[in-house]
C-alpha cells in the first residue's frame, strides 16, 4: 500500500492540504489564490484544504514545522509534500503533487 | 559626578551575566543586554554548549527565562547533552523558565514555488518569547537556514530583518555560526552582528588541544584582549583568566613553619613568609617530595588547607611513600585538608593546565599550594611560555595570600644552582636539595639560596630520610670540607668517644683529688695529736718548775726569817733566776 502511494499517488483519493501564511500579506493572498485556483482545476470535490493563519494560530507553525511562509504541507495521500513560496510556479507545484497532464487524462479514463 | 558617571555608563550598556565562570570577568560583566552576540568556532568547540549555559544559569539564577532555538539537535538530544553537567532541562521547561524549539528544515523535502519569506520563523520565535516572557534567546545555529533553503538572498535579507526584530523585542540574543574560510563563519553571520563577537577555539599542537576563547569584538565597552583558555568539565565551561599582572598584593608579615624545626632555624627560627613562593630545586631522588609533604603534614597540622599538584606520582602512591618517613597523609585528605591533583603533564597543554590549576584553587582555597614538579609543565611548552605561565600562577597565588612551594627537577650536567624553568628571579625564598659526594657515599645536602626579607643560615646542612620524617643534621666540618654520611657518623663517634674519656678524665682527677684531701687532713691529725702531747708535756714542765720556784721561795723565806736578813732584797733575785728559767725551755 505504502509502495503504490509512494510511486504514483491515488488520484481517486482526497488530497489534504495545509496552507500555512501570515495575515494577508501579498505573498499570503497570492498563496491562497494559487492553491485555490489548482485545487479546482485540477482536484475538484478531491480534496480538503486548510489555510492557517499563523498570526492567530502560533501553535500551528511548531506543530507542522513552519519556518517560511506560505508553505503548503499535503498531509494526505502520503508521502507528506511541502512547498514554499507563494505557488505561482503552477507546473512545480503539478509536479510536486504528482499531478501531470498525462495523469489528468488518465484519472478521466478510470 | 561619578555617581551620574557610572548612571550614564549603566545607560549606554547594560549587560547581562552569563553566569559562566571568568566569562562574566573578561567580558566586563555579561553580553550586551538586548542585543546579539556571536559565538563562532569549528566543530566540537563547546558553542552550543556556551550557549546553554547563558540561558540555563539566566534561567535559574537570574530570573530570565530563554528560548532554545535549535537547528541540528533534537529538543531531547539537547536535554540529554546538559543532563550531564547536572541541568534538568525537564524541570525547567515544565516551570516555564525555558523552551526549547527543534527547528527542522530538510531541503530535500522542500520545493520552492515562488516567493517567500521567514515570517513562519518569526511567528514561531515570538510565539515562544511570548509564552515563558523569555529575556534570552540562543539560535544554534541560524546558519541551518542557508543550507535548508534555496535562495541564499531571500534567507540573508531575512536574517537581517530577524535581528532587527529581535533588537525591537529587546531579548538578548545569542547566535552560533560555524567557523568558515578566512571569515569568523561559513556564512558571514558577523556581518549581521555589530555589537559582540566571541570565538571559540579548539587547538591542537604537539598532540595536545586547548580551548580558547577570545571576544573579537565588544562594541561599548571594554575587554580583556587576550586568548583565554577554557575548561570544559563536569561543571560545563569554565574560563580562567588572570588578569592581574600588577605587583601590589599585600606582603604578610607572618611566618609559617616549613615542619622542619631546624629548616626553620636556618630560615631566621620561624619558617617561610607566609603568601611567599619558595622554590625547591635539585636533582633526582634528592628528597625534593618529602621535604614538600613534611609541608604538606605541617600545614594540615596548623588545621590550614594544602592543595597539591602532582606531576608525577598518583596521591596514594604519595601517600604510601611518605608513609615510610612517618608521615600520614591520608588522615588529611579523610579531614578534607589535604588535597591531590594529580595529572599528566602531558595530557594537556600549558594553559590548560594552568586554567585547572586555577580552578582547583578557587574552587578549594587552601593556605598552601604545592607544586611538584614545576618542572613538568616544561613539556608542555617552551621555556618563556613557561616562565610566563608560571609567573602568572605566582601573581595569582600571591594576589590571594597563598603560601607557594614549588619543586624542580635539575636535570643533568646543570649547576644545582640552576633552575631550568628559570623562574629563580621570580620566587622568594630558594632552597637547593644537592647530592653531596665524598667518600663514595651519595649524601643529601640542604642549603638556602636566598629567602628575601630573613636572615638566613648559609650553611649546607645533610638532611636524612628518617622514620621520623626530614632531619636536618649537625654541621661537621672536617680538613677536607663538610663531612657527611658515614664519614659524619664516624665523627660523631669519634666525638663522643672523646667526649667520654674526657668524662673519665675528670673523674679521675676528682678521685685522686679527694684521696689528697684525705691524706692530707690524716696528717694534720696525726701532726695535731703530737703538737697536742707535746703541749701537755711542756705545761706539766712549766707546772713543776712553778711549784719548785715556789718551795724554793718559801724555803728562803723560811731560811731567811729564821737568819734575820733584809728580807726584801734575796726575793727579788730569786725571782728572776727562776724567770729566766722559764724562757728558756
Amino acid at each position: 500500500m505504502k509502495s503504490h502511494n509512494l510511486t504514483s499517488p491515488d488520484i481517486g483519493q482526497p488530497q489534504v492540504f495545509r496552507l500555512y501564511v501570515t495575515g494577508s500579506t501579498p505573498q499570503s493572498s497570492r498563496a491562497i489564490n494559487n492553491i485555490k485556483t489548482i485545487c479546482e482545476t485540477y482536484l475538484k470535490d478531491r480534496h480538503t484544504l486548510i489555510v492557517i493563519d499563523l498570526y492567530s494560530d502560533k501553535f500551528g507553525a511548531e506543530a507542522d514545522q513552519i519556518v517560511v511562509t506560505p508553505t503548503l504541507v499535503r498531509h494526505s495521500p502520503l508521502p507528506k509534500r511541502r512547498m514554499i513560496g507563494d505557488l505561482s510556479d503552477t507546473a512545480r507545484v503539478l509536479s510536486t503533487l504528482g499531478i501531470g497532464h498525462s495523469q489528468t487524462v488518465s484519472s478521466h479514463e478510470t | 559626578m561619578k555617581k551620574s558617571k557610572a548612571k550614564i555608563q549603566m545607560k549606554a550598556l547594560q549587560k547581562s551575566s552569563t553566569g559562566i565562570r571568568g566569562l562574566d570577568e573578561i567580558t566586563g560583566g555579561g553580553l550586551p543586554t538586548g542585543r546579539p552576540t556571536l559565538i563562532c568556532g569549528g566543530t566540537g568547540c563547546g558553542k552550543t554548549l556556551l550557549a546553554m549555559e547563558f540561558l540555563l544559569h539566566g534561567a535559574s539564577e537570574f530570573g530570565e527565562p530563554g528560548v532554545f532555538m535549535a537547528f541540528e539537535e533534537t529538543a531531547e538530544e539537547l536535554t540529554q547533552n546538559v543532563m550531564a553537567l547536572g541541568f534538568d532541562l525537564t524541570n525547567l521547561v515544565a516551570r516555564k523558565q525555558l523552551r526549547l524549539d527543534y527547528v527542522r528544515i530538510d531541503r530535500s523535502e522542500l520545493e520552492e514555488t515562488g516567493e517567500y519569506d521567514l515570517e513562519g520563523l518569526f511567528v514561531r520565535l515570538g510565539h515562544a518569547i511570548d509564552s515563558i516572557k523569555a529575556k534570552r534567546v540562543v539560535l544554534d545555529t541560524i546558519e541551518g537556514l542557508f543550507a535548508g533553503l534555496p535562495s541564499q538572498a531571500i534567507v540573508r535579507a531575512e536574517i537581517r530583518r530577524l535581528f532587527r526584530w529581535l533588537k525591537e523585542r529587546k531579548v538578548t540574543v545569542i547566535m552560533t555560526g560555524e567557523r568558515g574560510e578566512g571569515m569568523l563563519t561559513r556564512y558571514g553571520l558577523e556581518e549581521y552582528v555589530s555589537d559582540c563577537v566571541i570565538t571559540l577555539d579548539h587547538r591542537v599542537m604537539d598532540q595536545v588541544t586547548t580551548r580558547r576563547m577570545r571576544i573579537v569584538k565588544y562594541r561599548g565597552t571594554t575587554h580583556g584582549t587576550n586568548e583565554y583558555p577554557f575548561l570544559i568539565d563536569q561543571d560545563g565551561i569554565s574560563v580562567w583568566p588572570i588578569t592581574s599582572v600588577q605587583l601590589r598584593h599585600e606582603a604578610s608579615r607572618e611566618r609559617i613553619p616549613s615542619g622542619i624545626a631546624r629548616l626553620d632555624a636556618m630560615l631566621g627560627g620561624q619558617g617561610y613568609y607566609r603568601g611567599n613562593s619558595i622554590l625547591m630545586s635539585g636533582t633526582a631522588g634528592t628528597g625534593k617530595t618529602s621535604v614538600a609533604a613534611t609541608f604538606a603534614d605541617a600545614t594540615c597540622r596548623r588545621g590550614e588547607k594544602c592543595l597539591y599538584f602532582s606531576f608525577e606520582e598518583s596521591p596514594s602512591q604519595i601517600m604510601r611513600n611518605m608513609e615510610s618517613i612517618g608521615l600520614k597523609l591520608d588522615q588529611w585528605e579523610k579531614k578534607g585538608r589535604l588535597q591531590f591533583h594529580t595529572v599528566r603533564a602531558f595530557y594537556y597543554g600549558l594553559e590548560m593546565h594552568l586554567a585547572q590549576m586555577i580552578k582547583a584553587i578557587s574552587e578549594f582555597e587552601p593556605d598552601v599550594v604545592i607544586v611538584d614538579p614545576i618542572s613538568g609543565l616544561e613539556s608542555t611548552g617552551n621555556t618563556l611560555e613557561v616562565k610566563a605561565a608560571i609567573m602568572r600562577l605566582m601573581d595569582f597565588l600571591k594576589m590571594k595570600g597563598i603560601t607557594a612551594l614549588l619543586t624542580d627537577l635539575t636535570v643533568g650536567s646543570n649547576a644545582p644552582e640552576t633552575s631550568n624553568s628559570d623562574v629563580t628571579s621570580l620566587v622568594d625564598t630558594w632552597l637547593v636539595l644537592r647530592d653531596l659526594e665524598l667518600n663514595g657515599e651519595r649524601n643529601r645536602g640542604l642549603h638556602v639560596l636566598k629567602s628575601r626579607g630573613m636572615a638566613n643560615s648559609n650553611q649546607v646542612r645533610e638532611f636524612i630520610l628518617s622514620d621520623n620524617g626530614v632531619q636536618l643534621k649537625d654541621v661537621y666540618i672536617g680538613p677536607n670540607g663538610m663531612l657527611t654520611g658515614s664519614a659524619r657518623v664516624a665523627e660523631e663517634s669519634r666525638d663522643r668517644a672523646q667526649q667520654v674519656s674526657r668524662h673519665e678524665d675528670v673523674e679521675r682527677q676528682q678521685l685522686a683529688l679527694e684521696r689528697k684531701r684525705t691524706a692530707i687532713e690524716a696528717q694534720i691529725m696525726a701532726l695535731r695529736a703530737e703538737f697536742c702531747a707535746e703541749e701537755a708535756t711542756t705545761l706539766r714542765i712549766i707546772n713543776q718548775e712553778q711549784q719548785h720556784k715556789e718551795s724554793l721561795v718559801f724555803a728562803e723565806e723560811e731560811m731567811g726569817r729564821s737568819r734575820q736578813h733584809d728580807a726584801v732584797k734575796q726575793v727579788e733575785g730569786v725571782a728572776h733566776k727562776i724567770g729566766m728559767k722559764v724562757r728558756n725551755q
